[in-house]
This record gives structure tokens, sequence and C-alpha cells, in this order.
């Protein structure tokens, strides 16, 4: 496992949690990425790699850029400047790639429709047994007619993570997914992600959280002001901040 | 009394009356069926696509909600008289005229409501959409759908002021009798003579349906709420 702190731009973050010797492998490079919406500058210089691999967090204070940044993982907004490549590798692109929002919008149909919905928009067949088993992984089979609109904020942001998983990512991007819910409705949510990085697919969550990004996370990257402050292992970077900001941040002491 | 006659009339399903009813339920349906048909899509795609002069076709749209029916009674008259640019159709003063006339005059409603519904759904939804890949075409239709509660009482309002309109349908149906007489001309009409009857059974039949509508209206938003969320 490859444990190393590395500070921006200085190269590819290292997904704690892998086999030992072996290399994770990029998913998505982002090179000098920046992004502006009118005169404000969102982003600068975002330098990166997203590996294969335990799940990425993103940490830093409100207003430091984590949103825009996974909207432009996913393509939903296009980098002023710099280049962001989701096809490092060959089978890779935006189709394999899911977004759940932070506060997802339900589809005014049953829990079961919403699925079918997402199956339907990534091409696959929305079969009975297909939404059934992807409800069956959030632990929402047995809601599978309730109204989405009717279910509680843990059961919606579940049946959110549930459509994202109907296009059967490569990689999931998540925004803050706990950031409204109860201790349990996250320990939910916890668990369906663990269990999708298990399964292989690559979780990218931004989280203000930091017991979130302990328990989760492989390595965490900590945007400060639209740039990389720093970012390296989980485990190093709780333990062992290189920097001072992170070490502000950590003690809760960043106020921007 | 006349309000007995007029009961009289209702109670034993008077065929003049029952003709009449017929007749104006036939014409405001069709004319709401165009509208909707031509007003959702135009409107969901105005709320949707963004082009030079928007903004003014928005206002013209709010503006002609407000259109008087007699203006489009004459306009469409104009264009149906034998001078005019579809005189050749022959339909001026047949039910075929009426539709057209209460599908124009709704159709200013039915677009501006949708335009209004699904750009604000649209705000709601556009990143969700975005980020399930939807395509263009899909959010439309996902936005129709989505709004369908609102628009179904678009629509049921559409059918609401075509059904009590008589400006229009006077000057394009002529008011023939059993051929173009619909409830309001006929309540116009049998008022003027002195023939309180029939104009206040067609009154409370019209009323009724005005009633009917509302009350549709009311339930389905009840019914969406309790089962859609």
């Amino acid at each position: 496992m490859q444990d190393r702190v590395e500070r921006p731009g200085s190269g590819s973050i290292s997904a704690a949690g892998d086999a030992p010797g072996v290399a994770p492998r990029p998913l998505i490079r982002l090179d000098g990425v920046g992004y502006r919406a009118g005169r404000n500058r969102i982003l600068s210089g975002v330098t990166l790699e997203i590996c294969e691999g335990r799940p990425t967090a993103l940490l830093g204070p409100n207003g430091s850029g984590k949103t825009t940044l996974l909207k432009l993982l996913m393509g939903l907004v296009t980098p002023s400047e710099g280049h962001l490549a989701a096809d490092a590798l060959a089978a890779m692109s935006r189709e394999a790639m899911a977004f759940v929002l932070q506060r997802p919008v339900m589809l005014r149909r049953s829990a079961g429709a919403n699925v079918a919905y997402a199956l339907q928009a990534a091409g696959h067949a929305p079969t009975l047994a297909a939404i059934d088993r992807i409800l069956a992984q959030v632990s929402l089979g047995h809601l599978r007619e309730r109204p989405a609109r009717k279910l509680s904020a843990g059961e919606q942001q579940r049946l959110a993570i549930a459509r994202a998983l109907a296009r059967t990512p490569r990689v999931l991007l998540l925004d803050e997914p706990t950031a409204s819910l109860d201790p349990s409705a996250t320990k939910a949510v916890e668990e369906i992600v663990a269990a999708a990085s298990r399964d292989g697919v690559k979780v990218v969550i931004a989280t203000h959280d930091l017991g979130q990004a302990r328990r989760l996370a492989g390595d965490v990257v900590l945007l400060v002001g639209g740039s990389v402050a720093e970012r390296g292992a989980a485990a190093t970077f709780f333990a062992e901040p290189q920097t001072p900001i992170a070490r502000r941040f950590l003690a809760g002491e960043l106020v921007l | 009394m006349e309000g007995d006659d007029a009961l009289s009339l209702l109670l034993r399903a008077d065929p003049t009356l029952l003709a009449i009813v017929r007749l104006s339920l036939g014409v405001t349906l069709s004319a709401t069926l165009v509208a909707t048909l031509l007003g959702v899509p135009l409107g969901a795609f105005i709320a949707l696509l963004r082009f030079r002069g928007r903004a003014l076709v928005i206002v013209a749209l709010n503006a002609l909600m407000g259109l008087p029916p007699v203006v489009v009674g004459l306009a469409v008259f104009l264009a149906l008289s034998r001078s005019g640019p579809l005189g050749t159709l022959g339909l001026l003063f047949t039910p075929q005229a009426m539709v057209l006339a209460q599908a124009l005059l709704i159709l200013p409603i039915i677009t501006a409501l949708t335009r209004q519904t699904i750009e604000d759904l649209s705000a709601e939804y556009e990143l969700e959409l975005a980020a399930m890949r939807v395509s263009a075409t899909g959010r439309v239709i996902t936005l129709i759908y989505e709004g369908r509660f609102a628009l179904a009482t678009i629509v049921l309002a559409g059918f609401g002021r075509a059904a009590a309109e008589v400006g229009a349908v006077m000057i394009v149906g002529g008011n023939i009798d059993g051929f173009t007489r619909v409830m309001t001309t006929t309540i116009a009409l049998e008022t003027s003579k002195g023939n309180l009857a029939l104009a206040i059974g067609l009154g409370l039949v019209l009323i009724g349906l005005v009633l009917a509508v509302n009350g549709l209206a009311w339930g389905v938003r009840i019914w969406a709420e309790r089962h859609a969320g």
C-alpha cells in the first residue's frame, strides 16, 4: 500500500488499500484545471489523478470548490482552463460515471419507477428483476411502490444512490450525501458506499464530515479557495498533515 | 315560475336542451384537445429553448391570455369569410369554425401556463437530468410528465374558459338553430327573447359543468399529493 502525501502539482494520489506493490491505475486526470463563473474564480490550477481503489474524499470548507470539482469530473461544467481527461483507461468514459447531488431531486413517481427511469436513461432494460436488485442494494426493496417524494430524507438519499448505481458506474461521485441526515441514516448511506467500493466502484465523495472521511476514504484531497492545499493517503493526512493549512483545517481553525 | 320550468326541462331530459349541451361539449372538448396538443409542447419548448426574442414571445403570450373572445371571433371570421385567406375551406358558420375560435382563445392560456410550469420544473430538475445523461427530447418529455398534475389543472382551466365563452362562437358559428347553437349563445338568445326557462336550464348545466371541472381539478391535485408526492 502506498502511503505518501504530496503537495499540489506533484503527481498522482496514491490510493490507500490497494494491493502492495501494485500502482493504482488512474481513472481521471486533471491538469491545471481552472473554472470561472463570471468574474468569480471557483477553481484554479487543479492538477491531480483520481485512481482506482478505495474512496477519495474531497475535503474543504464551504465554498472551496468541492461541488464544482465534482461537476467538472462529471462533465456537467467545462473547465475554463486546463485539461481534464476522463478516458485515461480505454474503457473509461463519462457514461461510466454517476453523480449524486447533495440535494437529489426525486421524480414524482414511485421509488421503483425512479430506478426504472435511471435504468432507461443509462440504456439498460428496466426489468422488475433489475429494479428489485438495485433497490435491494440500498435496502429499499420494501418501498418499491412508495412515492419517492414521500420517503424520508435518508431513504431519498439512498434512492438517489440507487439511481446512480443503475448506471453501473465505474466512478460514483457523491456530493455531501449525508449532509442533512441523522446518524442512523448516515450509517446506512456509508454502508452502501463502502459496499459499492468493495464491488470495484471508484467513489469520490465530497464531505464536511471528517469522521466519515476517516471511515471511508483511502485518500484525501483538501481544497481551499479553489486550489488543492494538500492531498495524499487518508491515514497520513489525518495523522500527520503536511501543510499548516491542513493542520488548521483539521483543528477546525480554518476560517475563510 | 321560470325556475320550475327550467328544472322540468332538465329532469325530463329535453331533447333540444340535450342537443345543445352535446354540441357545446363536443366543440369545447375538441377545442381543448387541439389547444392542448399544440400548447403543451409549444410551452415546453419555449420554456427550455433559448432564442432571440424569447422575452418578447413570453410577454406576448402572457398578454394574449387576456384576449377578448370577440376579437378572436372577429379574427377567425375574417380569416374564414369568403374573401379571407381560409375562405375556400367553407368553414364559416360551422362547428369546426367554433372549435377553431375556442382553440385560438385558449391556446395562449395553455401555452403560457405550460411555459411557466415547465420552466419552474426545469430549474429544479436540470442538474439531476443532466447527471443522468437524459437527452434533450427526453428532458422535455420528462418535464411534461413530471408536471402532469399541474398541466392537467391548466388544461381544465382552458376547458372552463372555452366552455364559458360566448362572443367568439356567436360570431363564427352564427348561432344557427340545431347546427351551431351552443349553451352560451342559446342563453344569450333565449334571454333576449324572454324564454327564460331554457336559458336558466342551460345556465344551470353550465354552472354544473364549471363546478365539475373545478372539482376534477381539485381531485387531480389531491390524488397527486397522495400518490405521486
